[in-house]
């Protein structure tokens, strides 16, 4: 049975690996939420046919491109365009009517993935023609997503949920009208690119580089554990205008975070907050 | 199957897919008030913004109930449901977490992911149960309850409304109870604290 002939990585292996990590190549995972950390080097066993641990720390060590390929697996890059429909719904008729007011609009999308939760932004921006004077600042510490912002294509075969999540968000144009078909892909429109500027950007380690009005940071934190997360939420803190939002992912909570003082939720059950002082 | 493993136990972990609805709630209505047990339901569906599981578990108990969070702490006398959409984790015997990884046997939460890691965590003092179901996600979880000497708990098949995943189960793991929908809450109720 599957269940049975998995190996599972002990404490010391996992901080050996970790520091192992973090020591030779600058990524540290030390701080991340185990259970969840735990699980995906266990898979690696299986996905990439490791007998043991020694094998697994060996190739580490040594193998460049392996690392690669491990970051990639311990950093989760599930997304989707217009997750949660109804969080899109209150950004397209409770806060960019807000964002209007201003010259510039800037957005920072933390931990963004392949870019959907960008493109799903940029569409809503762009309906309310606004997508000429936003810039949308689309980071994560994955280096090979991030070449995917700057493409703009995305599976084809994806189109159809994302087309019903557009609708549930309240969009009423032809979701198709924002690609071109081209054998499986959907390659986006690109005006929206126009108005992003990609970059890596590790939330661990990297500082503010700017200040926001709309800071996205969705289904990331759930990786990290509670220190982490507070010291991440001063980060977006520092980053956010005074009557900014946080956008955090529909099962995620700054209540744990001393920031909380300052911020409150625009709905009760939505994961937005709204920056209300800028003091302690 | 012997009497030996029964024992009232800190957690108990509750799996089910199709046709699993009604004996949950059955399960949930027969805790009596003064349940110390956590209960951790962990249910295939559709992700629904409205919490109608939450609000339906709630009308049968006057426990608490809570559809986890991230980082989420764990209190007794609290029935725990896993969101839509994520997989359901433990980092410690205090404290839940979430994960957005890839469906796992064609579903998230997956039954086999949160299973495993209760397993790990609550080792003897959890027991595991799967109920009605068409797909095979559970029995692996099953399968690590019973190897981190937790009970093995499965619905009876004659008695659910679609019996593929108890099935499954009781063809590929050691079983420690086999017992009907009918049973089942009070037996539940006899295994908690
Ligand atoms: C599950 S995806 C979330 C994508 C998108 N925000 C969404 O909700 O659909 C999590 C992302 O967080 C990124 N991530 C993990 N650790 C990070 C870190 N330390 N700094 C920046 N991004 C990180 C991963 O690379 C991954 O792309």
């Amino acid at each position: 049975m599957r269940g049975l002939n998995k190996h599972i990585i002990g404490d010391e292996e996992l901080e050996q690996l970790l520091n192992e990590l973090f020591l030779t190549h600058g990524y540290d995972f030390t701080n991340y939420a185990q259970a969840s950390l735990r699980r995906r080097v266990n898979r690696l066993f299986i996905v990439d046919r490791i007998s043991s641990f020694a094998e697994l720390f060996y190739k580490v060590k040594t193998d460049k491109h392996y690392v690669t390929h491990l970051v990639e697996e311990l950093t989760v890059n599930v997304t989707e365009m217009f997750r949660d429909p109804h969080v899109y719904k209150i950004l397209r008729e409770k806060i960019i009517p807000v964002l209007a007011t201003h010259p510039v609009i800037r957005i920072w999308h933390a931990g963004c993935s392949t870019g959907e939760e960008v493109y799903s932004m940029a569409i809503l921006l762009d309906e309310a023609n606004l997508l000429h004077k936003s810039l949308l600042y689309a980071t994560d510490v994955n280096p090979s997503v991030i070449e995917n912002i700057r493409k703009g294509v995305f599976p084809l075969h994806h189109m159809k949920q994302y087309s019903e999540n557009y609708i549930q968000s309240g969009g009423k144009r032809d979701f198709s009208s924002y690609y071109t078909a081209k054998y499986d892909w959907a390659i986006f429109d690109q005006k929206f690119k126009a108005r992003m500027i990609p970059a890596t950007h590790n939330l661990v380690s990297d500082r503010s580089f700017n200040e926001f009005q709309v800071i996205f940071c969705r289904n990331v934190l759930i990786y990290f554990d509670k220190d982490l997360q507070n010291k991440v939420l001063d980060l977006f803190d520092e980053s956010l205008e005074k009557l900014g939002y946080l956008v955090l992912g529909s099962k995620e909570n700054i209540r744990f975070s001393p920031i909380v003082s300052k911020y409150g939720q625009t709905d009760p059950h939505e994961k937005i907050w709204r920056k209300l002082k800028s003091e302690k | 199957m012997e009497e030996a493993k029964i024992r009232k136990v800190d957690a108990i972990v509750i799996g089910g897919s199709a046709g699993s609805l009604e004996v949950i709630l059955a399960i949930v209505a027969a805790l009596p008030a003064s349940t110390k047990t956590i209960i951790i339901i962990i249910v295939h569906r559709k992700n629904d913004a409205e919490s109608l599981l939450e609000n339906l578990i709630k009308s049968r108990t006057s426990l608490r109930v809570r559809e986890v969070e991230d980082k989420d702490p764990l209190r007794y006398s609290t029935i725990y449901i896993a969101p839509p959409d994520y997989h359901l984790l433990f980092e410690s015997r205090k404290e839940f977490s979430l994960d957005m990884t890839a469906k796992v046997q064609y579903s998230r939460p997956s039954i086999d992911v949160s299973f495993e890691s209760a397993a790990t965590i609550f080792k003897d003092s959890l027991a595991g149960l799967l109920l009605s179901g068409a797909n095979a996600d559970g029995t692996a979880g099953l399968i690590s309850i019973a190897s981190n000497g937790g009970i093995v708990l499965v619905q009876d098949p004659s008695s659910a409304e679609v019996d593929y995943m108890p099935q499954h189960a009781l063809a590929n793991a050691k079983v420690d109870f086999v017992v009907t929908a009918n049973d089942l809450p009070a037996f539940i109720a006899s295994i908690c604290k």
